[in-house]
């Protein structure tokens, strides 16, 4: 029963959304069902809630390591809450002088705005420009010509790195731009590489996942493959 | 086919029409089309008519036409409401000004003051017009007593068009003018046809325009199912052996002998994604490895539904390992939906715990370097699995085996060793080469016409990529 | 122990240091001296340009911001310069957000461009905020064909109705063109297969460097204009300023009396080389120009770009040095690995 159900709503709605392409009646159904997951998926905010507290106080009552970044996690979470749904310094909207709770929660001097302003676009800054410093790592440890397609790939890496700057257009500057060799320069290299090798590479790899996906679900659909579920057979 | 004015031509017609239109010189107007028709467009998803025209005979100076439709209701009344909405706040606007002018300076009120009485006088004044039916103008009606829109101006050979975003829901009526050389050099437009009957664009019952799609389908699908049958009927599949997967063990039994636990990220995607729910397939593998070899394995997820599955996953590989006991639902959890919230939980938890096997499973966008090299640096055995083609390389690079798109879907009838699950993927073999042919035609064919210059063969190109593939 | 021994041995926070280091001093460098590198445009910046450009004043653009803080610094150049090109150029501006913090991204944007520098620009006629809306793809195929059940107000909680721009829009189909600025999921490819390739719209797509590759096979046809990273801002942005200095001189010679043809060739000839424009007012080609309109125009020719619209190139510097560095990394870490491999020890 427990695996039974899932599997007769999966193939329904699946059946649903694949008829509805081709049906014009059924198609403000598939769209029903796409919303149902999005409605499913927020009521599923309230488990993850649950789990985020749970994982968390745990962690502090026992002293577990690291339980003093628990206590900024919980701090943080109930912080942003109530500045959120609480309207913590939200000026009235100016059509509504009379009503502290018409004005935009999201509007420039607000708690809210001051939270995302000040600490939430600082700290996803610092983790996305982090990945400057793991790039060279990673190319400084990994990148060997170990082999001849190996020094293709880095001889094209180098084109490329040096096409997306100035030293690329400088470098091959003397090449004239409307001569038959014009090609060659840097950037113009390194837009044909990417327009034509590194294309045509990522078709491949996307005409097979495509297909992986098609079979994938299919399999899914027809309960051949319940390993989501948490039971292969 | 049919062709269009350039946009700019569209433009200055326009103008030059309306120009016309509004001038009391412009006589001998030219005579307007024929027997406008209008039919629902059939076989369709509804929402297209086909509009025809016949010219008026002896007319050889037309430079275009111009067809109009009915408006419906709904906007009728989106427009009422929106030229309404307009008017209303021009005059509360008029009606402020003169109230501020007038207590500042007149009754000399604070401005601060003024401001929230002038608000008020406004708002009703605003009150007063908006409950006179009659103290808001509307636009006119045009030709026929309708409201009408333009949907198209198009060339002079051009006699039918489709016509589409229409409701499917409504009705429509359409007509069109001719446009010829004017005398000065404009553009005039002719009197206004007569009325097409009105036309519903329905929907068909079927959508034939997708008829390729749906073969397409049916054959991909036809394969699969073909060798699942073929499997089952005892003949024997192989499938080439995937490093990633079968270093599960390895990465399990490191992390058991080191005493250290196992990290699984299912990627940052929910449920929805068909790359998590391939991540919770391995994941159930890998957890029943762990099972037997008592090792810890943790689970940060990233989304509440993940989170839900993967506890499933894990116990049921637990139950099977005859090791319910020792199944923790507290080491499946969630983390936060925000991307880098839950990079900066992962690296910071791989650096704290050093994990000696991390696995990354899923669908991963610009953490996938990060959560990767931080593993990395603690010495990681790492397996990494996903379709997102613009993270490969950084797992490539930092991980030790990666599953590269269609292997991580592999995965399942991989790790399951199943011959209904096997037969799928020499199905989707067959797709793959499908692929490839149809391809190699389509590259062929498209280079020979533009050699050759053949019409049919452009013609054969022109259609297979507007019908079957824009199906 | 041998140079390259310990080159292998190092910890990786020296690489992590010299990362650093080749970012921060181009950025204090060129923030001290306000010196830029020259940018050449390719041809998908470009195209990107002139899809915006050739559309006639007063068409309808939809702009989706798909991005977060995270992306901001990679992506926010070319948002504000997407906008300061539609606001030149007299579009209407559609913003709306499938992300929820690409409300606040519309939100900064408009108010750096719009508010600094296009103030005369109204809200409800000639922009408008709609917000974000959940759901990710779902939205884009809802309003590829009911615009106002996705939206039905804007992100001021003013009904669509009652905005005056929004008259006459009922689906993506009553839009000239699409621009789409994303970081990931959903965003540009979305935007591509669920509204460019059904509805036939121009959809011009700014992304980050790692999404870019995945364009590719989209351009030209679905994706009319790709600017890739913080290079293909760059070379979208000097594009960008060269012809709105270029556009409003030509405004300030057709307000100050000049023939259409003739302001347009001068402007041209004085954006390029701003320095002519003193020796240009005492030509007779200026004479008709009165005084006000000559020192307009030659203010207009020396005016440096504020600083805003620059971003981008100002961010090519350390993107220049923090490349050279990794090739210099990758070719120290070849030198390390034939040494050891010669040495019988290779990895």
């Amino acid at each position: 029963m427990k695996r039974t159900v899932p599997l007769i709503i999966t193939a329904t709605v699946g059946v649903v959304l694949i008829v509805s392409n081709f049906i014009p009646a059924f198609r403000a159904w598939g769209e029903e069902a796409t919303t149902f997951f999005s409605i499913i998926a927020a009521i599923a905010f309230v488990l993850g809630g649950g789990s985020l507290l749970k994982v968390h106080l745990r962690k502090i009552s026992d002293r577990n390591a690291g339980w003093g970044y628990s206590i900024v996690v919980l701090g943080t979470f109930f912080a942003t809450l109530a500045v959120g749904l609480l309207k913590i310094g939200v000026t009235p909207n100016p059509a509504f002088p009379d009503m502290p709770w018409a004005g935009d929660v999201q509007a420039r001097g607000t708690a809210f705005w001051w939270a995302y302003e000040y600490t939430f676009k600082p700290l996803t800054s610092t983790m996305f420009a982090m990945l400057a410093f793991y790039i060279a790592s990673a190319a400084f440890r990994a990148f060997r010509a170990k082999n001849l397609e190996a020094m293709l790939l880095l001889g094209t890496a180098f084109i490329i790195l040096l096409g997306r700057t100035f030293a690329g257009y400088w470098l091959t500057s003397w090449i004239p731009i409307d001569g038959p060799f014009s090609g060659l320069r840097i950037e113009e290299l390194s837009v044909y590489i990417m327009q034509v090798f590194n294309t045509a590479g990522n078709r491949a790899i996307i005409i097979g996942i495509a297909l992986g996906i098609a079979s994938t679900s299919l399999k899914i659909l027809m309960g051949l493959d319940r390993s989501y579920l948490g039971g292969g057979n | 086919m049919r062709r269009r004015l350039p946009a700019t031509t569209t433009a200055v017609l326009a103008l030059l029409v309306s120009g016309a239109a509004l001038s009391p010189d412009a006589v001998a107007a030219p005579p307007p089309p024929d027997s406008v028709t209008a039919i629902d467009r059939p076989g369709d998803g509804g929402g297209v008519a086909e509009v025809s025209w016949t010219p008026a005979p002896g007319d050889a100076l037309i430079v275009g036409w111009q067809v109009w439709r009915t408006e419906t209701d709904s906007e009728t009344g989106s427009r009422d409401a929106a030229e309404r909405a307009s008017a209303l706040a021009a005059a509360e606007s008029q009606a402020y000004d003169e109230a501020y002018a007038r207590l500042v300076q007149v009754e000399g009120i604070a401005p601060e003051d003024a401001a929230v009485q002038a608000r008020a006088e406004a708002r009703d004044a605003v009150r007063a017009i908006a409950r006179d039916p009659d103290a808001l103008e509307t636009t006119e009606l045009g030709p026929h007593g309708r409201h009408w829109v333009l949907v198209d101006t198009v060339d002079p050979e051009v006699t039918s068009i489709e016509v589409g975003k229409l409701d499917a829901a409504d009705r429509y009526s359409f007509m069109v003018y001719a446009l010829e050389d004017g005398p000065n050099g404009g553009v005039e437009r002719s009197t206004p046809s007569a009325i097409s009957a009105e036309v519903a664009p329905v929907a068909a019952p079927v959508d034939l325009r997708r008829l390729p799609l749906l073969v397409i389908l049916a054959v991909l699908c036809g394969a699969v199912l073909f060798f699942i049958l073929q499997a089952r009927s005892g003949r024997t599949l192989k499938i080439r052996k995937i490093a990633g997967l079968a270093a599960v063990d390895e990465a399990v039994g490191r992390a058991t002998e080191m005493g250290r636990p196992i990290l699984f990220v299912p990627g940052i995607q929910d449920m929805d994604d068909l790359q998590t729910v391939a991540g919770i397939t391995v994941l159930g593998r890998v957890a029943k490895t762990a099972a037997e070899y008592d090792a810890r394995i943790e689970v940060p997820t990233s989304r509440s539904l993940v989170m839900s599955a993967a506890r499933e996953a894990v116990h049921a590989s637990y139950l099977s390992a005859g090791r319910s006991d020792s199944y923790n639902p507290d080491l499946i959890y969630y983390v936060t939906d925000e991307q880098f919230g839950y990079t900066a939980y992962a690296s910071g938890l791989i650096v704290r715990e050093k994990p000696a096997a991390c696995f990354y499973m899923g669908c991963f966008f610009a953490e996938s370097l990060i959560l990767a090299e931080t593993g990395n640096s603690v010495g990681a055995i790492q397996i990494a699995g996903t379709a997102m083609p613009s993270q490969l390389p950084f797992f490539v690079a930092a991980c030790d085996y990666t599953l590269i798109g269609e292997e991580f879907f592999a995965a399942s009838a991989y790790l399951s060793g199943q011959p209904d699950q096997l037969g799928s993927l020499k199905g989707q073999d067959i797709g793959k080469i499908l692929v490839g042919i149809t391809l190699i035609i389509g590259c062929l064919a498209a280079t020979v016409a533009a050699l050759t210059g053949s019409s049919g063969l452009e013609e054969a190109v022109m259609w297979f990529k507007n019908s079957v593939l824009s199906a | 122990m041998s140079f390259l021994q310990r080159i292998e041995n190092a910890d990786r926070r020296w690489v992590f240091l010299l990362m650093g280091l080749a970012v921060a001093v181009p950025i204090i460098y060129i923030g001290l001296t306000g010196k830029t590198l020259p940018e050449k445009a390719t041809p998908l910046a470009e195209s990107a340009f002139e899809v915006l450009d050739d559309l006639p004043s007063g068409s309808r653009i939809l702009l989706a911001w798909d991005f977060d803080p995270a992306s901001e610094g990679e992506l926010g150049p070319m948002a504000t310069s997407f906008i300061r090109q539609c606001s030149q150029k007299g579009h209407r501006m559609y913003f709306i957000a499938l992300w929820p913090v690409g409300a606040q991204m519309i939100r900064s944007t408009t108010t750096k461009v719009i508010g600094g520098y296009y103030p005369d620009l109204e809200y409800g006629r000639d922009w408008v905020d709609l917000g974000f809306k959940a759901g990710n793809e779902a939205v884009i195929k809802t309003i590829a064909t009911d615009f106002r059940q996705m939206f039905p107000a804007d992100a001021r909680g003013t009904s669509v109705s009652a905005i005056p721009m929004m008259e006459g829009i009922a689906s993506l189909a009553d839009f000239d063109a699409i621009v789409n600025v994303s970081a990931g999921y959903p965003g540009s490819k979305e935007w591509v297969l669920y509204a460019a390739t059904p509805l036939k719209k121009p959809l011009v797509v700014g992304c980050t460097g790692v999404q870019a590759p995945l364009m590719y096979p989209y351009v030209p046809n679905q994706v009319r204009g790709l600017l890739g990273a913080i290079k293909g801002a760059a070379e979208y942005e000097s594009v960008v300023n060269g012809w709105v200095r270029e556009d409003s001189i030509r405004k300030t010679l057709v307000a100050g009396g000049m023939a259409e043809s003739e302001a347009a060739s001068t402007a041209t000839t004085l954006a390029r080389d701003p320095d002519d424009a003193g020796a240009w007012s005492e030509t007779a080609a200026a004479a008709s120009l009165t005084p006000e309109s000559k020192a307009a125009v030659i203010a207009l020719a020396a005016a440096p770009t504020p600083g805003i619209f620059l971003e981008a190139q100002r961010r090519m510097g350390p993107q220049l040095v923090a490349h050279l560095l990794m090739i210099g990394l990758i070719v120290m870490g070849n030198l390390v690995f034939f040494a050891s491999r010669r040495r019988g020890g290779g990895r």
